[in-house]
């Protein structure tokens, strides 16, 4: 036993994604143990581990933790990454919420059918620049300072990197109208921990690819 | 300016009522101010009062608190019902997040093309039945206690009671099978506060009606 945090998803970037990239950028070492077949994930449920016979699961702390947003919320109050009041909290919950919704649309594009791919890839660059950017833009622009909330690193920062990053894989020039998010990539990505994570042979996922579609359909009957 | 938290949604439950919930049962008393026709939705944004363009929108101690998870954890916490510790929270977390994601299956129900009602409700009721319901009957008959977590009431009891009253507007006898939810959901309806929500003419919203769908979509699309 380790007393690392142990992550229970299949070997994509999927609902844990966001939690690999928090977990990194505290600078917590992490174990993983990859769900491959649907027998995997039977066996998890049989076990009675899996609150509501889903993943992710984290095992953290002596708890299994479930439900992607409250093992998010967990490791950002623990690490110092949620605000230091009430107020500050609910401004990193609005953005973080923000950034879901945006990372939502784009976790599901691989799984759909041609057509309705390219349409939605549309959708989510529209939302992208019309509906998120700018609103991360102008709240930096706002208030001059390097974070998003309170003059330091929170959740909703790395958050805010993730989608960036997300999102210039579907078009490379998505933040081309938005000069101070292109200043906050460069400089989170500079971010010791972060950019430890950002290099090759680190635990972050890859864009996942038709042929992992096919197994993530098979482990989840979708 | 009356210093009361003031709401803008259309007038029905959707993502707003999980929040109705918590201020009434918190006993803090709100305003509303409801989107009747898309010109309401257009103001709102116009305005740059919403934030990322949508609703839910609540006006509260300055600040225009959008996205439904950030509002309702601003209410747990500014009126004590999310525990005493961080551990105390990461099980609300859990359980309310497991709700959420129930509600948005008996939520969603009034607003499907009758094709996809049946299979639909299928869905749901055994969500549930099988999958939510077996997790806070064996929850609360673990401990023992009156309430999910800790001792004392929490958002994660006032958004329990919230879906077992939604699940059962569907199918009354959805708690058959759970005697400890059957006594849960009798006491968290003595709450006083709780008890004047569940009363009429309170300002808890009605199941949509079919009539309405094609008006509230009309808001939005």
């Amino acid at each position: 036993m380790a007393g690392k945090p142990k992550l229970h998803y299949t070997k994509g970037r999927g609902k844990m994604e966001s939690i690999r990239w928090l977990l990194a950028a505290a600078g917590v070492e992490f174990e993983e143990e990859f769900i491959e077949t649907k027998e995997d994930l039977e066996k998890l449920r049989n076990d009675g581990v899996l609150l509501f016979q889903q993943v992710p699961m984290v095992e953290i702390d002596g708890m299994r933790m479930v439900q992607t947003r409250a093992i998010l919320s967990y490791i950002a109050a623990k690490y110092n990454l949620y605000g230091k009041d009430l107020k500050e909290r609910a401004w990193i919950d609005m953005y973080v919420e923000g950034t879901t919704d945006l990372m939502g649309m784009i976790m599901f594009l691989p799984f759909q059918q041609a057509d309705t791919k390219e349409k939605n890839l549309a959708l989510i660059i529209e939302r992208a620049t019309t509906r998120y950017f700018p609103v991360y833009e102008k709240a930096l622009k706002d208030h001059g300072q390097d974070y998003l909330v309170g003059n330091k690193l929170s959740w909703a920062d790395v958050h805010l990197l993730e989608a960036i990053l997300m999102a210039e894989e579907c078009k490379p020039d998505v933040l081309s109208a938005f000069p101070l998010l292109q200043a906050f990539k460069g400089r989170i990505s500079n971010i010791p921990t972060i950019k430890k994570f950002l290099q090759p042979g680190s635990q972050r996922k890859p864009p996942t690819d038709e042929k992992f579609v096919a197994v993530v359909r098979k482990i989840f009957n979708i | 300016m009356s210093g009361k938290p003031k709401l803008h949604y259309f007038n029905g439950r959707g993502r707003m009522e999980p929040i109705r919930w918590l201020l009434a049962a918190a006993g803090v008393e709100f305003e509303e101010s409801f989107l009747e026709k898309k010109e309401d939705l257009t103001k709102l944004q116009k305005d740059g009062s919403l934030l990322f363009q949508q609703v839910p929108m609540v006006e509260i101690d300055g600040m225009k608190l959008v996205q439904t998870r950030a509002i309702a954890n601003y209410i747990a916490t500014k009126y004590n019902l999310y525990g005493k510790d961080m551990k105390e929270r990461a099980l609300i977390d859990m359980y309310v997040e497991g709700m959420f994601d129930l509600n948005e299956l008996l939520m969603t129900y009034g607003f499907l093309p009758a094709d996809k009602k049946e299979e639909h409700f299928a869905n749901m009721m055994d969500k549930a039945e099988n999958r939510y319901f077996p997790v806070f009957e064996k929850v609360l008959k673990d401990h023992g206690n009156d309430f999910l977590v800790g001792s004392q009431l929490s958002r994660a009891d006032i958004q329990l009671l919230e879906i077992i009253l939604m699940a059962e507007e569907w199918k009354p006898d959805t708690l058959a099978k759970f005697p400890v939810l059957q006594s849960f959901k009798a006491r968290l309806s003595n709450i006083p506060t709780i008890k004047k929500f569940l009363q009429p003419g309170s300002q808890r919203k009605p199941l949509i009606q079919a009539e309405e769908v094609p008006k509230i979509i009309s808001i939005f699309y």
